[in-house]
């Protein structure tokens, strides 16, 4: 309690802390409940860093053991190996040799010129395979004490106790077939289902300080949803989204999920320190398990490349990219380095056949959303063209190239299903002073993946935009000479007559739109074109038979468009990038607006991926021929549901109504004192309200509906 | 309902208030005029010429025959309504922000604004039946609260005042004692503008904070809160429907040159018992600083930023459509 003196002192203003007047327990948190903000205490203590001085030696083991005849061979091959990844100091490789056998002791002490060489060393080291029977094994010197404390007998850990699994696939199960999405504002999380039939959206959870990043992600196949702290990654999941697992990675920033959603990698930037290149550290984890399966620490240098490199001779993204998985369980991570890019092959974390694959020149490159098959641009060399190449996995065969000549730049878009590949080739004129582009379109599942040339018919034009339609053989275009007004063309690899596949065939074009982006339905047909950053103008097309409008809107200042997994709506949100009108607008398929939600400090909006479709293509065919009998259920529930809104909401009104009323009553003799005073006050100056004005009752008539119905005449 | 435009000011509008009778429009602005309009057809009647500061406010006494402004020179003026003559002038050494007559025009409340060394104050002066016997002489003074006093509306038969202030906060002050009787924190942020129902039983504050809020002129409780996305200026009530009018508008110097809408400049009505949006125009391309219902109900007014004054009436269906 305070003092008289310091009631005085304080007088007016907020009791509490840092003012005395508070109770301890009042401010606890109870046991168990964090708030949802992770303690730092909660992981597992690290071992502080010892500098014992030998922190420059890597020790490696399971080396042959061989003879004194062969041991200088071997200590050479050894000291070969080891310098790949750092100098050696003087005297550095010790190779010991047990006197009593003659034998070499099948391990070897390495000395490098710093602590970072020894790191780099360990990490190349361990697992290289000299030969069939030999995988090095590499530690540092340092943790060999730690390896030591292992106790030689083994204990049974404790057993954990059961934890029934919560039921990760819950949202799929919704009865109205409602699809999920998180948005992310100020120091919230939301997850929420998308109500049209109510007009709102209906929440699942919410979490202030969910997560540290400005942003939210979801698994590709939507089962978990992850958020980033200081200490790692945590995914969430299950119809209380409770924690699944969590990866901790010291200052996580960004993370990516194989397309399987088996493997993750989370990576964080590190700033250079003085006059160093910036670093990076990236580790690899297996989501199911948790098991943390590879690290890469290193320069960012090696690996800033082309598109991926930053001014200051960083990655502006990691460049490292998850293929989609192979029929057994795989994934490959694609990394890419100068000159080469290694394919490392998910769970084992191995390099493809030991070795990465040479490719002077790479810039950048993408894999196929469906098979592992990635396309690699390499830039011009000297005498050599520029080359497009499609690298498959696991066999790193070259399956399709392609040479181009005096190239600019080089961009690649792949169809969503894998089914074509667009390379937009930038091409400087024979002057060198301007450049024109053109498409190079691959179609992946043709024999011998034969490559179509697109040229606008008008060659000072630019093309700005591309996408593939879903489950389809069509593309758009966004082209033109003036950026502000381009023009929207629509093209196909099919014969639109005779229907036969191959070559490129012109559909349609639409001149002076102002449109930045264009965004097809899930499922195809359904094209937006959307003026981003710019006006925020959209246009809907159906491009079913012939392209049509038939929808337009406008979304002041929109940043984000997003169509849900099915294709029925589509978001379009403004994010903290501007400062006002921040939140989130939802679209019909065709464009109708069906609410609008504003929250300030909006950071993104991400609906929930859903795994693909188990129906078989004949199964799904009958659905969409029978709609109307499945359908029938759903609109009829969603009338209920809106009598039930609409009952509600007059019920609301009611009460409303009513409390103004009986307040009104409250009020009125007072009202009618008032208004004897006032005339009181006013004396001969008084009129009467009624006299002032004349009010007109008026009868107006107007026709509500107009039915036609035939009358049986007797 | 097309709206006549009215240009009779060259800065952004303070006030625009119809006469009792409802055939007149006055409007006041920064650019130290004052116009008299004819409410039906938006035709200027005259002009007040004398101050030579932004006139904030007007008043009008009960018979329509004078008229009272309240400027940024320091002075508060009466005028002869029908021949546009100065008839007295007081002289203050701080700005006038509200002036009020009491009823039977007696009386006026005259709020000064927080000045060098003197803080905000509402003072009461003596009106003369014949105004070459008016004298400058303040009855009284209230001094007040941080901030400027933005209104003040007599009520309970002139024996209180409220005023509303700079600070968020809505005051009730006793007439007879000087003292401040009541004081709520309504807003967040400066009360821009108070208006009073036909009958005295509430007000309708108007609020940067972007709410505008009906309140119990007698106990100052809040009845109904209107919200925006912007911050709002000026607040009505419909003297014969159910009807709030708000106009505001994103700050001038915080709109972005992309677009007119982006400041939502629109005048908006809501249901003043259901709270929901039932109607907006749009026309201004600025802030909108003032709206006003005419006393019959039948139309209204706005003042601009861009010093523009709209005039509308309401077509048929405002009064045969629902509600």
């Amino acid at each position: 309690m305070l003092s008289v003196e310091e009631e005085k002192m304080f007088e007016g203003q907020p009791r509490g802390f840092p003012f005395g007047d508070f109770d301890i327990a009042d401010v606890m948190l109870p046991d168990g409940d964090t708030m949802g903000i992770p303690s730092d205490d909660e992981e597992e203590e690290e071992l502080i860093e010892t500098e014992t001085g030998f922190g420059h030696i890597v020790v490696v083991d399971n080396i042959p053991q061989v003879g004194a005849e062969k041991y200088d061979k071997l200590t050479k091959i050894l000291s070969k190996i080891f310098s790949a990844s750092g100098t050696i100091a003087e005297n550095g490789l010790n190779h010991p040799v047990d006197q009593s056998t003659g034998l070499s002791k099948g391990f070897a002490f390495v000395e490098y010129e710093n602590h970072d060489q020894a790191r780099t060393a360990r990490m190349a080291l361990d697992g290289y395979q000299l030969d069939k029977n030999h995988r090095f094994i590499a530690i540092l010197f340092d943790d060999l004490e730690r390896l030591n404390d292992v106790p030689d007998e083994y204990q049974e850990p404790p057993q954990k106790p059961y934890e029934p699994a919560t039921d990760l696939y819950n949202w799929m199960g919704d009865r109205r077939g409602r699809d999920q999405f998180a948005v992310r504002y100020g120091d919230e999380t939301e997850v929420l289902f998308n109500d049209v039939a109510q007009q709102n959206p209906q929440k699942v959870k919410d979490r202030s300080f969910w997560t540290e990043a400005p942003f939210i992600q979801w698994s590709p196949q939507g089962t978990y949803l992850a958020t980033v702290h200081m200490q790692g990654v945590a995914i969430w999941g299950g119809d209380d989204f409770r924690r699944i697992r969590r990866f901790s990675h010291k200052n996580a920033q960004r993370l990516a999920f194989s397309q399987c959603e088996k493997f993750v990698y989370i990576y964080t930037d590190i700033p250079p320190e003085g006059r160093q290149a910036p670093r990076f550290a990236l580790s690899v984890y297996e989501v199911t398990t948790g098991r943390k399966l590879r690290v890469f620490e290193g320069s960012q240098e090696d690996h800033a490349v082309g598109a991926a490199r930053r001014p200051d001779g960083g990655m502006a993204y990691p460049a490292f990219k998850w293929s989609s998985s192979t029929n057994d369980g795989h994934a490959f991570l694609a990394v890419m380095r100068k000159n080469a890019i290694s394919i490392y092959q998910a769970p084992e974390m191995t390099l493809l056949d030991k070795k990465s694959i040479k490719a002077d020149g790479i810039q950048s490159f993408e894999w196929s959303p469906a098979d592992p098959i990635l396309c690699a641009y390499q830039e011009e060399q000297g005498n050599l063209p520029a080359r497009v190449v499609l690298i498959r996995s696991p066999d790193r065969e070259e399956v399709r190239a392609k040479n181009l000549f005096s190239v600019a730049d080089v961009r690649m878009a792949w169809h969503p299903q894998g089914d074509y590949l667009a390379v937009r080739v930038e091409k400087w004129t024979k002057t060198k002073k301007s450049t024109t582009t053109n498409l190079e379109l691959f179609s992946m599942r043709e024999k011998n993946i034969p490559v179509d040339m697109l040229e606008l018919p008008n060659k000072s034009e630019k093309i700005s935009g591309l996408a593939w339609e879903p489950h389809g053989n069509r593309f758009a275009l966004i082209h033109g000479s003036d950026p502000q007004r381009p023009s929207v063309s629509l093209y196909s690899m099919k014969d639109p007559k005779s229907g036969a596949l191959g070559g490129v065939h012109h559909i349609h074009t639409v001149h002076n739109r102002s449109v930045s982006s264009l965004h097809w339905s899930p499922k195809g047909r359904f094209l937006l074109l959307a003026g981003l950053k710019q006006n925020g103008k959209l246009e809907w097309w159906d491009t079913h038979d012939e392209v049509s409008v038939v929808g337009a809107g406008e979304h002041l200042m929109a940043t984000e468009v997003a169509w849900d997994p099915s294709g029925r709506y589509v978001v379009t949100s403004v994010t903290a990038v501007n400062q006002m009108e921040n939140g989130y607008q939802v679209w019909s398929f065709c464009g109708q607006p069906l609410y609008k939600v504003s929250k300030d400090r909006f950071f993104g909006f991400v609906w929930r991926p859903r795994p693909e479709c188990l129906l078989s293509k004949e199964k799904q065919k009958e659905i969409s021929k029978n709609l109307k009998k499945y359908s029938k259920r759903f609109e009829e529930e969603d009338e209920k549901l809106l009598a039930a809104v609409d009952s509600e909401l007059l019920a609301e009104r009611e009460k409303m109504l009513s409390e103004w009323n009986s307040w009104k009553e409250s009020r009125a003799e007072w009202a009618e004192k008032q208004k004897e005073g006032i005339k009181q006050l006013l004396g001969s100056k008084w009129v009467a309200p009624e006299e002032e004005y004349i009010v007109q009752e008026v009868e107006v008539s107007a026709i509500v509906d107009v039915r036609e119905q035939k009358v049986e005449s007797q | 309902m097309r709206p006549y435009i009215l240009q009779g000011h060259t800065r952004p509008l303070n006030q625009v208030s119809f006469t009792r009778e409802g055939d007149f429009l006055i409007t006041c602005g920064k650019d130290s005029n004052v116009n008299l309009w004819w409410a039906d057809n938006g035709e200027r009647a005259g002009t007040f010429n004398g101050h030579n500061g932004a006139v904030w406010t007007t008043d009008t006494t009960y018979d329509t025959s004078v008229l009272m402004t309240g400027a940024g020179d320091s002075t508060v003026r009466l005028w002869d309504i029908t021949n546009g003559d100065e008839l007295f002038k007081f002289q203050f050494h701080e700005p006038c922000r509200a002036v009020k007559f009491n009823v039977g025009d007696t009386m006026a409340a005259i709020s000064t604004d927080p000045f060098m060394d003197s803080v905000s104050a509402i003072r009461l002066v003596k009106i003369a039946d014949d105004s070459s016997e008016q004298s400058g002489e303040v009855l009284a003074s209230m001094t007040g609260p941080r901030g400027r006093i933005t209104r003040i509306l007599w009520t309970d038969l002139n024996k209180t005042l409220i005023s509303t202030s700079e600070d968020g906060c809505v005051r009730r002050w006793d007439v007879e004692t000087g003292k401040m009787i009541q004081e709520e924190q309504v807003h967040k942020a400066t009360i821009g503008d108070m208006q009073m129902s036909v009958d005295g039983t509430h007000i309708i504050t108007a609020s940067a904070d972007q709410s505008a809020k009906i309140l119990d002129s007698q106990t100052l409780q809040e009845l109904k809160t209107f919200s925006s996305q912007v911050p709002i200026n000026s607040a009505a009530l419909s003297p014969t429907h159910d009807h709030v009018l708000i106009g505001g508008g994103q700050e001038a110097s915080k709109v972005t040159t992309t677009s007119d809408k982006a400041g939502h400049f629109e005048a908006r009505f809501f249901h003043k018992i259901y709270k929901d949006e039932f109607a907006n125009v749009s026309g201004h391309f600025g802030p909108i600083n003032t709206v006003a219902f005419t006393p019959d109900g039948t139309g209204f007014a706005s003042g601009g930023e861009e010093g523009y004054v709209r005039l509308h009436h309401f077509d048929a269906d405002y009064f045969t459509g629902g509600n």
